[in-house]
């Protein structure tokens, strides 16, 4: 047979158009006379691979995969150098930048994706690149030998291993992220959180929730190269380099001036057909049932259904992929797969073993694994990724799944059997350093019958005790039915085991300085807490970290997310402060105007004194704060886990009665106390003589004010549980009440339990020790009152002010949009 | 099947904090959007089956909701209230494409149970 072979041509000498022809060839040898261009000069090379060339543990020529010979060999005529420029569907022809054109009876386009450059000023800067072919290499390591400092935006996959190869190299490197966590769609935020811990340990530094608003250059009005970034809160990180990782677009410029159907991509279908039967398409130029795909496996897929279509097939149809991720950082071990998001129906896994960093979680749904997220130890990614991608039934091994596959060789599987089957040196204490031989020992030699007395004799599950399960699991071990184990304190809630005291210990003990931080460390079994643990750690971390931990704005309560109070009809309630309880005329006037203009219904004076206001539509709360701000009132916190009011009598300037200038004390330590969190709501009251008529005694901290000084009351409540306050101390001067109850409030935060008012504390912890910190110990006193100081100086700033003149969270206060008929 | 629902663009998921909520008025009463920390976005109608809460204004965690009234849990998915509690928040089905949300409104579920104050 003289017959003419049919003519491919190959647009993109890439990984999936080059996988095509490679299966093509194993299948049909001789049918096709194949062309590629290439756009880049070098032959076909592994894309995955540049980050370990950047990185120095790969030569360029070692990541060739098909070098000229072997196109050679194959019959394959290669233009490289030579970018295709044009189309002609009518004509099947192309046409190179070189002004080379040729005829074709099928073509395929391969052309890849390109790195997607966030549009801010300065974008387009020398010095300003992606990452994705050997050319950003180049440039990149160009950048490396002259030292200096690199900014890489984006902390996914493919930024981090820019950020990692750019570290190796000897750069001060900064990765920006806009998520709160690293690579937040290939792990979960406990994962995200280990991952940017390791890479700090590496010197790297990381932002995360950092937004890009410009790329500053040097030269004359900033025309010659980047040296800076700025974020959008004002930052700059200077910067003699920048990669933008931020993610890809497909390349779909060519077939879309030709005429071919384009979403995102190239739209193909199962047969990796274009809207014209002659020209096919495959790898991330691609749109497949309205997906893109941007990993190699996918790609590898679709080469092999395409080349099973051109060898002749007419079976070979793709369906999409499931994939799964690893980080090419050499020394970090991640992986993720499936859908770990969970959610309805589904069962969440959680292993974490804080000493050795290691996080594994595996989402299930009727007995089938989903998905799953390994960090630290990796091993059985690849059994998982298998039992996922085969839907296989998990239900017999469920319960030592999460052990891997190597795990339950014997007869007992089960956790306790992981424990047992340990080597004595497995450490089990990762704080105290205190390994499985040493507490098993110990167990058998002093007859230790409890966990305390282990923690007494090991140290172990002393400290954090996150260890704690597996100490119990060798005491039953060692002792077999004579271990019964200790009433548990209250876990905080669902999520966790630990109690509210202890998890306040383990946030100060090991610095853990954010809620994963805490959720890794404590072994939390949710992924993201709940609506009761999340309010408690935010606070609890922001007591602890004063200035440096950012206040969590999704895990507050709604009253002190918009500012106000919640009414029973969704509608709020504003009370401005009014310190002390003082007023004015204009203050007054400013209050029945805003009544007026915002058709407020209900106007109520407090039990604390203020004005109420009830019935504000949540979307008018930043106009009436506007309004209330511009006659100089702020807001009074009546919402707030924290200072309410501070209730007075009149006193000494007008009461025949008084013996002290109580209104005036009462400004004072409104002055003092307000904006402060607390864990829950805290009113302060004093009365000018012990008629006390500002109810003192009932108030969470109360001062009479007497002939020779001032008497100072705690722990009292008017609430549900009435309760009259205990006497503290008496006291001479108004500076000793300012100390006593800076000194008393900041006890109080420090270590009463979320949603623990004052009184149930001071019963709970007793008067006397309240009095051995306040009074026996004027040094300790002073010491908690300057902390208490110290953290009002992050905390007085109006909410109000904040949101209705700055803009602070408008989101919050306007739909999303408004759909009306 | 898809094909026949009709779809109503209402805004783009960077426009709902993470974790948090936002509504969109509809002729039918507020929808509440909510965004779960995995980026997952769910329509529930902002009423809770319990005593009408505003859903809007509650703690996400995982894929469910606290009410702020009375702290009922509510499955974002389904709008169905997590056990002991019972009845629904009706739930819009959500479709996003490059990071436009849009609801079909004429296949909601409305609400059942609870008093809708
Ligand atoms: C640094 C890096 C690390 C990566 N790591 C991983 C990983 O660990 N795991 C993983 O699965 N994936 C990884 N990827 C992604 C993977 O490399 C891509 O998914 C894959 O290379 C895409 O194959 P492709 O053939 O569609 O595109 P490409 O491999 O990009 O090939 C497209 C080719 O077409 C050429 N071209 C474009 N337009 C024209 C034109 N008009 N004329 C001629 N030629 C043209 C381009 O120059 C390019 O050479 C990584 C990518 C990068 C950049
Ligand atoms: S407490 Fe004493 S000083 Fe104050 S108003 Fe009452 S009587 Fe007067
Ligand atoms: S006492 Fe009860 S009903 Fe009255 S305002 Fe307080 S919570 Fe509401
Ligand atoms: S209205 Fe939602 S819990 Fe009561």
């Amino acid at each position: 047979m003289t017959a003419q072979k049919e003519r491919l041509i190959v647009v993109g000498n890439g990984m999936a158009g080059i996988r095509t022809v490679e299966e093509l060839l194993a299948r049909a040898p001789d049918r096709y006379d194949i062309t590629v261009f290439g756009a880049e000069p070098h032959p076909n090379y592994n894309r995955i691979m540049l980050s370990p060339v950047l990185a120095g543990e790969k030569s360029f020529e070692q990541i060739i995969l098909n070098d000229r010979a072997w196109y050679e060999a194959n019959g394959i005529t290669l233009l490289t150098g030579e970018p295709v420029e044009a189309i002609d569907r009518a004509a099947r022809t192309v046409t190179s930048l070189s002004g080379r054109t040729l005829g074709y009876d099928r073509l395929l386009l391969a052309t890849g994706s390109m790195p997607f450059i966030i549009p801010v000023p300065g974008a387009t800067l020398p010095g300003v690149i992606g990452f994705r072919d050997l050319a950003d290499v180049e440039t990149m390591l160009e950048a490396a030998a002259k030292g200096g400092r690199a900014v890489v935006i984006g902390g996914g996959l493919l930024g981090l291993e820019a950020a990692n190869g750019l570290a190796l190299k000897g750069m001060d490197v900064t990765v920006v992220h806009l998520m709160p966590t690293l690579m937040e769609r290939q792990l979960d935020p406990s994962a995200g959180t280990l991952l940017q811990r390791e890479l700090e340990a590496r010197g790297i530094t990381v932002l995360t929730g950092a937004d890009t608003a410009e790329i500053i250059g040097g030269g004359i009005g900033g025309s010659e190269r980047v040296t800076a970034v700025r974020l959008k809160d004002g930052r700059e990180l200077p910067a003699d380099l920048v990669v933008m990782a931020v993610g890809i677009r497909p390349n779909i410029a060519l077939g879309k001036a030709a005429g071919l159907d384009c979403g995102r991509g190239i739209k193909v279908d199962d047969a990796m057909r274009t809207s014209d039967p002659a020209i096919h398409a495959v790898g991330e130029c691609v749109e497949h049932r309205g997906v893109t795909w941007g990993l190699v496996a996918p790609l590898f897929e679709m080469a092999k259904v395409l080349a099973e279509r051109l060898a002749g097939g007419t079976e070979a149809a793709y369906a999409g992929s499931v994939t799964s991720t690893k980080l090419k950082v050499t020394g970090v071990d991640v992986f993720s797969a499936g859908d770990f998001s969970g959610g309805e129906g589904t069962e969440d896994i959680v292993f974490r073993d804080a000493a050795r960093g290691v996080y594994k979680r595996l989402v299930l749904k009727d007995n089938r694994l989903l998905g799953a997220v390994l960090y630290g130890d990796t091993r059985d990614g690849p059994w998982y990724f298998s039992l996922l991608k085969d839907g296989a039934d998990v239900s017999a091994e469920r319960d030592t799944l999460i052990f891997g596959q190597g795990f339950g060789g014997g007869e007992a599987a089960s956790p306790a059997a992981a424990v047992a089957a340990l080597p004595d040196s497995a450490e089990i204490c990762g704080c105290n350093g205190v390994c499985k031989g040493t507490i098993t020992a110990a167990i058998r030699d002093k007859g230790l019958t409890s966990l305390d007395e282990v923690r007494a004799h090991t140290k172990a599950s002393a400290s954090c005790g996150s260890c704690t399960g597996m100490v119990e699991t060798l005491l039953a071990a060692t002792l077999g039915d004579g271990y019964a184990a200790a009433p548990a304190v209250k876990p905080m809630c669902k999520c966790t085991t630990h109690g509210h005291d202890a998890v306040r210990a383990a946030i100060v003990a090991h610095g853990l300085k954010t809620m994963s931080d805490v959720f890794q460390a404590l072994e939390w079994s949710t992924p993201d807490g709940c609506a009761s643990c999340r309010p408690a750690l935010n606070y609890y971390l922001l007591c602890a970290w004063p200035g440096e931990y950012r206040d969590d704005y999704q895990s507050r309560f709604i009253n002190e997310r918009a500012h106000a109070n919640i009414q029973k009809d969704g509608t709020y309630s504003v009370v401005p402060r009014m310190w002390g309880g003082l007023t004015s005329a204009s203050e007054l006037r400013a209050i029945a105007d805003v009544v007026e203009k915002f058709a407020i219904p209900t106007v109520k004076v407090t039990g604390g004194q203020r004005i109420d206001l009830f019935g504000v539509k949540k979307e008018d709360l930043p106009a009436v704060w506007a309004d209330l701000n511009a006659a100089g009132m702020v807001s009074g916190h009546a919402y707030a886990k924290g200072l309410r009011t501070v209730k007075t009598c009149v006193g000494s300037e007008w009461c025949r009665f008084g013996t002290q200038d109580s209104t005036g004390l009462g400004v004072k330590l409104e002055k003092m106390t307000w904006g402060t969190w607390t864990p829950h709501k805290v009113k302060l009251a004093v009365s000018g003589c012990p008629r006390n008529c500002a109810e003192a005694t009932i108030k969470d901290l109360g001062v009479v004010c007497v002939d020779s000084g001032y008497e100072l009351h705690v722990g009292g409540n008017g609430g549900m549980h009435v309760r009259a306050c205990d006497l503290l101390a008496k006291v001479a001067t108004e500076e000793e009440v300012l100390e006593y109850t800076g000194a008393f409030l900041q006890l109080y935060r420090e270590e009463a339990r979320y949603l623990e008012r004052t009184a149930p504390w001071v019963e709970r912890v007793g008067l006397d020790h309240i009095r051995r910190r306040l009074v026996g110990d004027a040094g300790g006193r002073r010491a908690l009152h300057a902390r208490f100081l110290f953290s009002q100086s992050f905390s007085q700033e109006d909410p109000w002010a904040e949101r209705a003149a700055r803009g602070v969270d408008r989101h919050e206060f306007a739909p999303l949009a408004e759909l009306v008929g | 099947m898809d094909q026949m629902i009709a779809w109503t663009e209402v805004g783009s998921v960077a426009d709902i904090p993470r974790q948090g909520s936002r509504v969109v008025k509809t002729a039918f009463g507020d929808v509440a959007l909510f965004r779960t920390a995995t980026d997952e976005v769910f329509a529930l109608e902002d009423r809770c089956p319990h005593k009408g809460g505003p859903l809007s204004q509650g703690i996400v965690h995982g894929r469910r909701v606290t009410c702020p009234l009375h702290n009922w849990v509510i499955e974002l998915a389904t709008g169905e209230a997590v056990a002991p509690d019972e009845g629904c928040a009706g739930h819009v089905p959500v479709r996003i494409e490059g990071g436009v949300i849009s609801l079909a409104l004429a296949a909601r579920t409305p609400g059942r149970g609870g008093c809708h104050g």
